[in-house]
């Protein structure tokens, strides 16, 4: 019986019947992993140790944990100690960490074995994944076209059913875009809901990580592990976990749900508004009430995003430097010059760019007039969310203006075109908050996705939203045609 | 034409926490390169700092002494700089909100008091140390100071002359080592500054140009470095030239000033509040706390020593105003009682060896305990004064303690009667003429026979029984 495609549920009972055993398992999703090598979802894999580890598994043991022998993706920016960790980036091409990401090692601990490292956007910085060293990942719905990014690999392996959940980290929508791409479900976490311990700076203050799975009910199972205080990192959020399986089928009759107004979305493609309001009367259907709020500030997100996250990582990335790990240049005659062939070699053009960018917004003369600006408009758009939320209990959006695009076809001349990709998924990271896709159908063959974006540390919300709307749909079920694919 | 001098210092403390600021390795000085070193402190990918509040409790201890407010919410920012051993490529630091802000500092000069105003004092972690010289064609990086928390103290330029500056550091050397916020050890670089000079004509309102010594780390450099860089600006000015402003470091091997490379300077550091790190908020349970557990400072220790332990004002104040003589005293007063002996040899004897050596007590060879029991082996008689100094001397040398120099040596002195007695006799049989002076009246001899006596018993008979022994006998 075949694994491909299975939830971490269905797998769970699996293992628990003993249809297959972990060791068996393993050793099916490493198979896939090698099979379906040309989508390029994986770096670097884990066979050895993810085998090593899956045999020692004993499933008699009384365990609580839903995690215990299923196989996990793990992007390539948490570190994970003794296995290579490159961020898809030539200037970590050979870093090997000495420890492991507290979010891995939590789904680890919780007994989940780690079969590789996935493909992403260079430093997470990008939506199609083509910027990484290790070459473009391939969408498994079309293969000439973008999976999505920044974790563009966590969502392809899931999409081809190689693992039934990856991690991945949002920055300004890196896994739920990606997931909307691949048609799978992707959540963005509150910020400070998981430890950024391990995890490799982009843009510290928009960073977190969160799952990417099948379901919502599995991205609830890898979150309920992940999650929690982490002392190492003093901006994770010092409260308890609830467990976000708990309410999770909770009918959702009588909430309610906003539209953002300033979202304009009569300008987008006709079929992905239908997709939209088919959502919209689903919801309708189990009871939501839609309401239209006005966050006067979002419209800014994009430009107050593109201020903040390049300014954070410009200072983040400086410790790629070529002195104490990662890539060195040859052939240097002094510091300057090392810091400077390292860098320049090192580094990728959209990874430059924003240095570039973050530099110039930090430099003395131009910080008031755009970081500090920014961060001054950042704390608006957070207001009119919490405004927003006196009245609803979700927002509703599209994830993306589009489905997946063909590579090359976008922001290889004006890369703002492709920071526009971004527009609906920039302002929850901006706020802090968290927001969830959902897939809710094709357009022209290839997924579309949904989002749902909650109040601060209304995760559970958002995972009964979307589970109740899973519960009455099938568009999670859809899988690619991977032979029809290729 | 009248010269006057405007002088600001930065001073760089050190504080005496036991791990770093943003790490728990250890800020021991003087362990093997790179060993007091984490995943934190070497900047690896993926790492975050986590905040020492014992750094914040100094610095706050710090602010109290010197009557300045405290933000009980201070922020770190980054200032982004690429330096082989600045591990992250920035550092982290304090711009809009330290933790101290305003106070002052009494200084003393020649006898006068002045008080110098204080901007400001953040916190900050140090880089590490790159060696350039001992590794052919390499430069070597050792990080193990790398995130040791410092604390920048900046002052107001109401600084006017190298004395002052060094009678400003004393001050500052005095309060943080009493404070326990620093061991104040200089030579480690525990303590440190950087001095920014400038000249204008007497009576203007307007400061001149100034120029900035980094990184000076003892008394006697920065009265020199600060006296060669005013007579530097002051030729400048009077061949009517304009002083640059710029960073100069002192070569005290040349004793002179000279610039820094220009690259150095020409930074644009881009601050930016520190998005890995929230912002610090100390609790008024937590002030009050560092209020009550307040270290007694030089003043009321002087206070107290007068009277409590009947010192002297001036005793008390020499004793008083070291850290390590003030400790080393009230460490000693716990085995002795003779208080008044005690303060003698430490300002005598112990101050005079110190001196010569230019140590400080604790870097001495002497222990309280050692030093104490000395006072006791005198003030019980079982030594003299004087064998008291040359067992001092032994101490000074060995580290031993009084007994095993006493027994070791045979020093203890003589105070049996029936012995000293005995040894009079001899001398009064072997010198028979004197005697016979003496009783004609030559009372100027009585001291020959004190001396023979001495001679004899290698000094160590009891001088008050051989005085009284001896007039008996000679009667």
């Amino acid at each position: 019986m075949s694994i491909q495609f299975k939830t971490i549920v269905e797998l769970r009972a699996m293992l628990d019947s003993k249809q297959i055993s972990a060791a068996e398992l393993m050793q099916e999703s490493l198979g896939l992993a090698k099979k379906h090598e040309e989508l390029n979802c994986f770096i670097t894999m884990n066979e050895e140790q993810a085998l090593k580890k899956a045999s020692a598994i004993n499933l008699d043991e009384k365990t609580t944990s839903n995690l215990l022998g299923i196989p996990l993706a793990q992007k390539d920016l948490f570190c994970t100690e003794g296995l290579r960790t490159t961020c898809s980036s030539k200037i970590l091409s050979n870093f090997i960490p000495p420890y492991t990401a507290t979010a891995v090692k939590n789904l680890e601990d919780a007994g989940s074995v780690t079969i590789g490292k996935t493909n992403m956007d260079e430093f997470a910085m990008g939506s199609s994944n083509e910027t990484s060293f290790f070459g473009s990942v391939h969408n498994p719905w079309k293969k000439e076209y973008v999976p999505g990014g920044s974790s563009g690999g966590s969502a392809a392996a899931v999409a081809a059913g190689i693992v039934p959940a990856a991690t991945g980290t949002d920055t300004g929508g890196s896994i739920r875009q990606p997931a909307a791409h691949c048609g799978i479900t992707g959540l963005k976490p509150t910020y400070g809901r998981v430890s950024r311990w391990g995890m490799i700076a982009f843009a510290s203050s928009l960073d977190q990580a969160g799952p990417l799975a099948r379901t919502s009910e599995d991205c609830a199972i890898l979150l309920n592990a992940m999650s929690g205080f982490d002392s190492k990192d003093t901006t994770s959020l010092n409260i308890e976990v609830p467990d976000f399986l708990e309410n999770i089928n909770k009918p959702i009759n009588g909430i309610r749900i906003g539209i953002i107004k300033e979202f304009n979305l009569a300008d987008l493609d006709s079929k992905v508004q239908e997709r939209f309001e088919e959502s919209k009367k689903t919801y309708e259907k189990l009871g939501a009430r839609f309401v239209e709020v006005s966050l006067p500030n979002i419209s800014a997100s994009v430009p107050t995003y593109y201020s903040i996250a390049p300014a954070e990582c410009s200072s983040n990335l400086s410790r790629f430097d070529g002195v104490r790990f990662g890539y060195r240049a040859e052939n240097t005659d002094d510091l300057n010059d090392l810091y400077i062939k390292s860098r320049s070699e090192g580094f990728g053009d959209e990874v430059k760019r924003r240095i570039l960018i973050g530099t110039y917004a930090l430099s003395a003369g131009y910080y008031d007039a755009y970081y500090k600006k920014a961060q001054q408009v950042r704390r608006l758009i957070k207001e009119d969310f919490e405004h927003a939320f006196e009245s609803v209990d979700l927002l509703m959006t599209p994830t993306s203006p589009n489905t997946a695009f063909k590579f090359g076809s976008k922001g290889t001349q004006n890369p703002v075109e492709l920071y526009l990709e971004d527009l609906f998924t920039i302002s929850s990271n901006l706020a802090g908050i968290p927001a969830i896709s959902i897939p809710h159908g094709l357009v022209n063959s290839l997924p579309a996705g949904l989002q749902l974006i909650g109040n601060f540390l209304r995760e559970d919300q958002l995972l009964n939203a979307a589970h109740i709307f899973q519960k009455n749909s099938d568009f999670h079920h859809l899988k690619p045609d991977l032979e029809e694919s290729q | 034409m009248s010269w006057e001098t405007v002088i600001g210092l930065e001073t760089h403390v050190q504080l005496s926490t036991k791990t770093k600021l943003f790490s728990r390795a250890s800020t021991a000085f003087g362990a093997s390169p790179n060993t007091n070193v984490n995943l934190i402190d070497c900047g690896l990918p993926g790492v975050l700092p986590s905040v020492n509040k014992e750094a914040f409790y100094k610095a706050i201890r710090f602010g109290m002494a010197v009557n300045a407010t405290i933000n009980q919410t201070s922020i770190f920012d980054r200032k982004n700089y690429f330096y082989a051993d600045l591990p992250k490529g920035y550092q982290i630091t304090q711009m809009d909100l330290p933790i101290v802000l305003g106070g002052s500092i009494e200084i003393n000069l020649d006898g006068l008091t002045k008080t110098i105003n204080i901007t400001r004092a953040h916190l900050e972690e140090d880089a590490g140390k790159s060696i350039h010289d001992e590794f052919d064609g390499f430069s070597a990086i050792d990080l193990n100071r790398a995130g040791t928390p410092l604390l920048e103290i900046v002052s107001e330029p109401e600084i006017s002359s190298a004395k002052e500056a060094v009678a400003y550091m004393k001050a500052m050397h005095q309060l943080v080592t009493f404070l326990d916020v620093s061991d104040g050890n200089m030579a480690q670089g525990s303590l440190r500054c950087d001095a920014n000079v400038s000249i204008r004509k007497k009576g203007d309102q307007e400061l001149g140009t100034r120029t900035e010594i980094k990184n000076i780390n003892s008394f006697k450099f920065i009265e020199k470095a600060i006296n060669f860089e005013i007579k530097r600006q002051i030729k400048i000015l009077e061949n009517g030239e304009k002083v640059t402003q710029e960073t100069r470091l002192y070569d005290s091997s040349k004793d002179e000033t000279r610039p820094m490379r220009s690259k150095e300077f020409a930074n644009d550091y881009r601050y930016f509040p520190e998005p890995d790190l929230l912002p610090v908020v100390i609790s008024d349970e937590e002030i009050t706390k560092i209020r009550d557990e307040f270290p007694e400072l030089p003043k009321e220790k002087e206070i107290r020593y007068q009277k409590q332990f009947g010192l002297s004002a001036y005793d008390a104040q020499i004793i008083a105003s070291s850290k390590s003589m003030a400790d080393f005293f009230e460490a000693a007063l716990k085995k002795t009682k003779n208080y008044s002996l005690l303060s003698n040899w430490l300002i005598g004897e112990i101050s005079a060896y110190l001196n010569k050596k230019q140590i400080e007590i604790h870097e001495s060879k002497l222990s309280a305990d050692n030093v104490a029991m000395l006072i006791n082996r005198i003030d019980d008689q079982t030594i003299s004064g004087k064998i008291g100094k040359s067992i001092f001397e032994e101490m000074c040398e060995s580290g031993s303690s009084v007994d095993e120099i006493i027994e070791s040596q045979g020093l203890k002195q003589i105070s049996d009667d029936g012995a000293i007695e005995e040894i009079i006799l001899t001398v009064i049989n072997e010198n028979p003429d004197q005697v016979a002076a003496y009783l004609a009246g030559k009372d100027k001899l009585f001291g020959f026979f004190v001396g023979q006596v001495m001679k004899l018993t290698e000094g160590k008979a009891n001088p008050k029984t051989v005085n009284t022994i001896l007039k008996n006998k000679l009667k």
